[in-house]
């Protein structure tokens, strides 16, 4: 089973958690097109490969983190705060 | 051409068991240039060029599959058809995939082996009967077939469905279309297959499409691992690889590739004789001819491409199963397996042009991509060859997000924007 090791918590089974969807850089609020949104909102990279996703740790400290992970091989890779991920690309969520 | 397959060929063959069966389709080597080229031999693939050279008549066309035939997922799934959508768009659509269902058989000269043996969904609760209710209406109005069923009604055709004052989720009825059942998955392949064949689409096995070919912006062709193909128009039938193949072309889609898994019991004596859905859960069930149970659940919940399911799923179909029917909790599972499905967030599916020029896209089925061969296949092959969307599929544009024309059946997409 797929395991995450969540920076708060230690490594569980994914079962803990929600997953969010590939990290994607919001607009400034207030800023951009209808098309700068829909494409925000609705269109995915969804790679077969390494990608960077946003998981929460809803049946722990339910905080939500950027994991990378391999789509075709399930293989697992770091996790860290979502709010530092977001900080060092200077998006939020 | 093949021979045609009648009582008479069966005999025959029977009688003088060596000489082989003739292959069921050509296997020829690409062609420098066709019309058409469709990327992905599935259901949808083989569908959309059979109706392109039976309704359109372009037959200089191209099938590229990757790996051979029945290899995807038209061989990995539940073989169920029905029709009993609710929403607009969809509720005729479905109807007329299961009409072209039901005269397939004749219409390839190969037995798609269609069992309609009715799929009832159940009811828990009095609103969920109220709910049915109305989609029944709905589906009628569509001149669909569709009959209430009350509790008593259930217990006399589905006897082995707990119904005991424990029963985690007491029946309270359910609605039943008749003309709803199963095909068989890889017949439908080797069909449209050997149909599209006879009419002079080359089937080309084992050859992986690696680029696209583009010209000022337009499509041009592809390029594959046995060699530059040019084509007039490009369509993508790939389901599962959907985004991978469109980002070739510069294209993103509104697309996640999820895991939606299914299992198959041991076989068993003849036990349901129906497809049965629960209504508590999204979970179904029906028996194959060979006895063994079929039945799934739930997309595994994130985005996937490894066809290997996790096993919290595997325990909740489990507990669906055992809670609905207490009477196969001894049973063993012989298999299961994973399907990669372009979930879309309004959980319909993308069937028409593209942004760009000479590019088309049949993609985007959720749950819903075997039922729909039939329609998608002839509704795609009517875009591609007169460049402007059939009746049926101009609701599943890949601009309706941006028009605001979400088709909201069951909310049954990737569920990113509803967390």
């Amino acid at each position: 089973m797929l395991r995450i090791t969540c920076p708060w918590c230690g490594e569980r089974d994914y079962s803990e958690f929600r997953y969010g969807s590939e990290v994607k850089t919001r607009p400034a609020p207030g800023t951009g097109d209808l098309k700068t949104w829909h494409d925000h909102v609705f269109l995915f990279d969804n790679p077969k490969g390494p990608t960077r996703e946003y998981w929460q740790h809803v049946l722990g400290c339910r905080q939500w983190l950027v994991l990378e992970r391999d789509t075709a091989t399930n293989a697992v890779g770091k996790a860290v705060p979502a709010r530092d991920a977001a900080s060092k690309s200077g998006a939020g969520r | 051409m093949a021979k045609r397959y009648s009582a008479l060929s069966l005999l025959r063959h029977a009688l003088q068991p060596s000489s082989p069966w003739p292959r069921a389709w050509r296997s020829p080597a690409p062609k420098s240039s066709y019309d058409v080229v469709i990327i992905g031999g599935g259901g949808h693939g083989l569908a959309s060029a059979y109706y392109l050279a039976a309704n359109h008549g372009i037959k200089n066309v191209a099938v590229i599959e990757r790996s051979y035939i029945g290899s995807g997922n038209v061989g990995r799934n539940t073989t169920i058809v029905r029709s009993n959508y609710m929403i607009g768009g969809n509720t005729p659509f479905f109807e007329f995939s299961l009409k072209l269902w039901e005269g397939l058989s004749h219409t390839l000269n190969f037995n798609v082996m269609l069992s309609q043996r009715g799929q009832i969904g159940l009811a828990h609760n009095p609103s969920q009967m109220d709910v049915l209710a109305r989609k029944g209406n709905i589906m009628r109005l569509h001149g669909i077939d569709a009959e209430l069923l009350d509790r008593g009604e259930v217990m006399k055709l589905l006897p082995y469905l707990d119904y005991s004052d424990a029963a985690r989720f007491p029946v309270v009825g359910g609605i039943i279309q008749h003309r709803a059942g199963t095909v068989r998955h890889d017949a439908v392949a080797w069909g449209y297959a050997r149909a599209a064949s006879d009419l002079g689409v080359d089937i080309i096995e084992n050859c992986e499409m690696t680029g696209f070919l583009m010209e000022q912006g337009k499509v041009v062709g592809i390029d594959t691992t046995k060699g530059r193909i040019r084509a007039g128009k490009t369509a993508i039938a790939v389901a599962g690889h959907s985004s991978h193949i469109a980002a070739k072309a510069g294209l993103r889609l509104p697309v996640e590739s999820h895991l939606l898994q299914a299992f198959v019991s041991e076989p068993i004596k003849p036990l349901v004789h129906h497809v049965v859905s629960f209504g508590a859960e999204l979970y179904y069930i029906s028996q194959s001819d060979k006895g063994g149970l079929v039945f799934g659940g739930h997309i595994d919940g994130f985005a996937n491409y490894s066809q290997r399911g996790q096993f919290p799923k595997v325990q909740t179909v489990a507990e669906c199963a055992v809670s609905l029917m207490p009477c196969v909790s001894r049973l063993r599972l012989l298999r299961h397996w994973a399907g990669i499905m372009d979930m879309t967030p309004d959980g319909a599916p993308f069937i028409g042009r593209t942004p760009v020029p000479n590019l088309y896209l049949d993609g985007g089925w959720c749950y819903q991509g075997f039922k729909a061969i039939p329609a998608s296949g002839w509704t795609f092959a009517h875009t591609i060859a007169k460049g402007e969307e059939h009746e049926l599929n101009r609701c599943f544009s890949l601009d309706r997000f941006a028009k605001g024309g979400e088709l909201d059946d069951h909310g049954s997409g990737n569920w990113t924007y509803k967390q």
